[in-house]
């Protein structure tokens, strides 16, 4: 057997985050080689290293037993390895037979289109793999299996040998997965390397001939299926002890702030919450991508507000509509996406922090320049943020000062509830331990935190009790002190209730 | 309240008074001014250049009496410019306001015609302008529609249904209408005084009045701001129909200073608003401009025509010359975003 793709000591850093630190992997012909890793373990950078889709810092990469350097998207394109995303990238009006032609065809802008001629190419490479989808069809009227499919037969077309598959299971039925398992057999049976993720093991136990395990950037070993069981992968996933840069707990819990009971929003999956944070308290909640984390978060800040159970804050049930019904029962969120979400660019850090409190006024209110400058200089100073000063441009900062900024506007409307979505992502590492002294800090004088991580070690050292969610809704609760496996576990939906 | 705690520890309890102005780093230093208000200060400078070159070639251009006029006759176009640059800060456009202001004409000549008292005709015209701005506003934050789109529409609608009104007709303005009845002199300098005083209030009210920050907040990234607890489609609708009623009070200002109201005037008005704005330094792109940069632009096109004259230069080139300076504004961005970016 010839190995495909062979991957040498690469690496590959984001400004202070390393993503790969030095990760091997290799793809034999006719492999169906998994790829295994919590959040942000660095799949998604060397799938898209693989690619091309981002320059390596360091390391060597050999397609088909040649070295290639300065990799390209259309580099690897050509070199047979194509990509089949979650959300298949296709044009919605046009025909399946037109998409693929337009993957497959390198023509000039002038030249004749070959109706005829697509159209026989596109049923021949539906029929490949077994796909009964009419060439004919416009692609959004196809659905998400089909799409992918799709994908498929133009990776085929374009003489694929290597096809990365992200996830391809996520939204498919049982009876689209054993469609989609036939043809991933039948790829590896014609010789095609297929690498692919997913978080089920199940799958990967049932498709996969070896499977490799990535932790924080690193490859944790390679081993054969058959030589593995399910608790060694958990095990390699989670990985080391919980590092000593998390804050002690030291308060008891107060009284409760806020409570749900069979909350949920059918819009955003969520269903049958029933949840107690209490004052002083920091509570993890866990899970998967997708699990419906962030869907909770936008349902208790009226994003998506809720359509089933009650929401009740300090005893009374509540109306949650929209946020601004949100911030005035004293809930505060600090999204995860900061770029988008969070910290206004253009706008001065002073404007940043004093967003949410301004929210609140009347228009015609004189904005008095000199209470807001004292107000954010007081939180550049306690929250420790590195900052020219507060007129500079919110984009000026760092990561991790942006999110100090994020966190200081809602700490300025003070709030009773926070809730903390991937706080400390993309942040730096030293950056992130005074994260977690303030979160800490900011319990103790009694807040409520709810924090959404994907970060385990994270969760781990910095929760008094820990939530798992699992598609859509709570599936285990734990308390400070469990093993990061029990929670990867419930998490993964091996064991069903924990205590 | 939450207690303050310092980096080093966490003793709780205020820091003491001295730490209140305190630099955290050395490297705490209000964001140098020069460069943030470099693209307002450069067009300043434009202008400045281009002042002293009249003075020295074309003395003429500073006669008195002609020059009062030239300014007069912007007055209404400085307001309209303000107005179109708080919509754009707010990442919309609006094409209709010379639609709007022709119509807003339009009606205090028929208004003063039947009789009513200056007063009133001024109220009425105001609110015409708002509810037309309302009118697309409810358009774009309610349906959601493109801006573009929306006013193109209204701006064709409200011309072509003004154009079957009136046929082409002038309407004859009461005497007493003149200048608001005053002087020619007294009327010009009243003019450009309301223009002036309601340039500053805005500048003012945009930097230091609660809703000019939400403006700014909605045009930079309206998903952030709506989580932080705005209301970006109110914001939206608001700021359309602020720019409906400067559109009727810029026709006021305008009506006044003829005999007759022309039905088709503010023809091409919206271009050179939003030229202008564009020249000051308003980002189409939302959420960057200052009205004193507008100002500055809404001087330096209306230099341009009468600056040619003076300087013998044909007309026929103003056009030409007003497309470049707005070119050369946008690449001046252009290549100001790619050097941020890097």
């Amino acid at each position: 057997m010839a190995t495909l793709l062979q991957l040498r000591n690469v690496t590959k850093s984001f400004g202070a985050v390393r993503a790969l630190r030095g990760v091997s992997f290799a793809l034999e012909e006719g492999e169906v080689h998994a790829l295994l890793g919590g959040n942000g373990a660095g799949k998604s950078t060397l799938i898209k290293v693989i690619t091309g889709a981002y320059a390596l810092d360091d390391g060597q990469i050999q397609i088909g037993g040649q070295t290639v350097s300065h990799l390209t998207p259309a580099r690897a394109r050509a070199l047979g390895i194509a990509c089949i995303y979650q959300q298949p990238a296709l044009f919605p009006d046009l025909s399946v037979a037109e998409n693929i032609a337009l993957r497959l065809e390198k023509t000039s802008p002038l030249h004749t289109i070959g109706w005829a001629a697509r159209q026989t190419r596109a049923e021949e490479l539906l029929h490949r793999i077994g796909a009964e989808i009419d060439p004919a069809a416009e692609v959004r009227t196809l659905s998400m299996p089909e799409q992918q499919l799709v994908e498929i037969a133009c990776a085929l077309g374009a003489g694929a040998r290597v096809v990365i598959m992200d996830e391809p299971t996520a939204s498919l039925t049982q009876k689209e997965q054993h469609l989609l398992f036939a043809v991933v057999r039948d790829l590896r049976a014609h010789g095609v390397g297929v690498i692919y993720i997913s978080h089920r093991l199940e799958e990967i136990f049932a498709l996969a001939d070896r499977v490799t395990v990535l932790r924080d950037g690193e490859s944790v070993g390679t081993n054969p299926v058959d030589a593995i069981n399910e608790a060694m992968l958990i095990k390699m996933m989670v990985g080391r002890e919980v590092a000593a840069i998390y804050p002690l707990a030291q308060s008891a819990p107060g009284e409760s702030r806020l409570t749900l009971k069979k909350v949920g929003c059918v819009q955003s999956g969520v269903h049958g919450i029933d949840l107690e944070l209490r004052a002083g308290e920091i509570v993890g909640l866990a899970g998967l991508v997708g699990a419906g984390r962030t869907e909770l978060a936008r349902i208790l800040f009226g994003l998506t507000p809720a359509d089933a159970g009650e929401i009740q804050l300090g005893g009374q049930a509540v109306q949650i509509t929209d946020p601004r019904s949100a911030i005035a029962h004293g809930i505060a969120y600090v999204p995860e996406d900061r770029r988008r979400h969070g910290v206004i660019m253009e706008m001065s850090i002073a404007a940043n922090t004093t967003m949410a409190i301004h929210a609140q006024i009347f228009p015609g209110t004189w904005l008095r320049s000199a209470a807001e400058r004292q107000l954010t200089l007081d939180f550049i100073r306690d929250l420790g943020v590195k900052a020219a000063g507060p007129q500079a441009p919110g984009g000026s900062l760092s990561g991790g000062n942006q999110q100090k900024i994020a966190l200081a506007r809602w700490l300025a409307t003070k709030p009773k509830v926070l809730i903390l979505d991937e706080p400390t992502q993309g942040v730096d590492v030293g950056a992130k331990s005074e994260i977690y002294k303030i979160i800490r800090h900011l319990a103790a004088e009694g807040l409520a935190v709810l924090m959404i991580s994907s970060d385990l070690p994270e969760v781990l050292g910095m929760s008094d009790r820990i939530l798992v969610m699992r598609g859509g809704t709570i599936v285990a609760e734990f308390a400070r002190g469990a093993g990061a496996h029990e929670v990867m576990a419930a998490a993964l939906g091996q064991k069903k209730e924990a205590a | 309240m939450l207690r303050r705690f310092s980096r080093t520890g966490f003793q709780g309890g205020r820091a003491p008074p001295h730490s209140k102005t305190q630099a955290p780093n050395l490297l705490l230093r209000d964001f140098d001014l020069m460069q943030k208000y470099s693209r307002e200060i450069s067009v300043a400078i434009v202008l400045a250049l281009l002042l002293l070159v009249m003075a020295i070639a074309a003395p003429a251009f500073y006669e008195p009496q002609p020059l009062l006029s030239r300014l007069a006759r912007e007055a209404p176009t400085l307001i309209v410019a303000c107005g179109v640059a708080l919509v754009m800060v707010a990442r919309e456009i609006d094409i209709s306001i010379g639609s709007i202001f022709a119509l807003c004409g339009v009606c205090a000549g028929l208004l003063a015609g039947s009789g009513w008292p200056l007063i009133a005709v001024c109220g009425v015209v105001v609110l015409i302008g708002a509810v037309l701005g309302a009118m697309n506003g409810a358009l774009v934050a309610g349906l959601r529609l493109p801006s573009i789109v929306v006013t193109l529409a209204t701006m064709v609608i409200l011309r072509e249904g003004l154009r079957w009104k009136q046929q082409g007709a002038f309407i004859n303005l009461p005497d007493a209408w003149q200048w608001f009845g005053l002087s020619q002199r007294g009327g010009q300098w009243t003019l450009i005084a309301c223009a002036l005083i309601l340039l500053a209030v805005l500048a003012w009210v945009s930097r230091n009045l609660a809703a000019g920050r939400f403006l700014y907040a909605v045009g930079s990234n309206a998903e952030a701001a709506r989580l932080a607890g705005l209301r970006p489609r109110w914001i939206t609708l608001a700021v359309f129909v602020f720019m409906g009623a400067l559109a009727g009070l810029a026709a006021l200002l305008n009506v006044v200073q003829s005999p007759q109201v022309d039905p088709k005037s503010g023809t091409g008005l919206e271009l050179k608003a939003i030229a202008a704005a564009v020249v000051g330094g308003v980002a189409v792109s939302g959420g960057r401009g200052n009205l004193w940069g507008v100002f500055v632009g809404v001087l330096l096109l209306a230099c341009i025509n009468p600056a040619l004259t003076y300087l013998h230069v044909e007309a026929y080139w103003e056009k030409a010359i007003q497309g470049a300076i707005i070119l050369l504004a946008v690449i001046f961005d252009g290549l100001r975003n790619r050097r941020s970016t890097n």
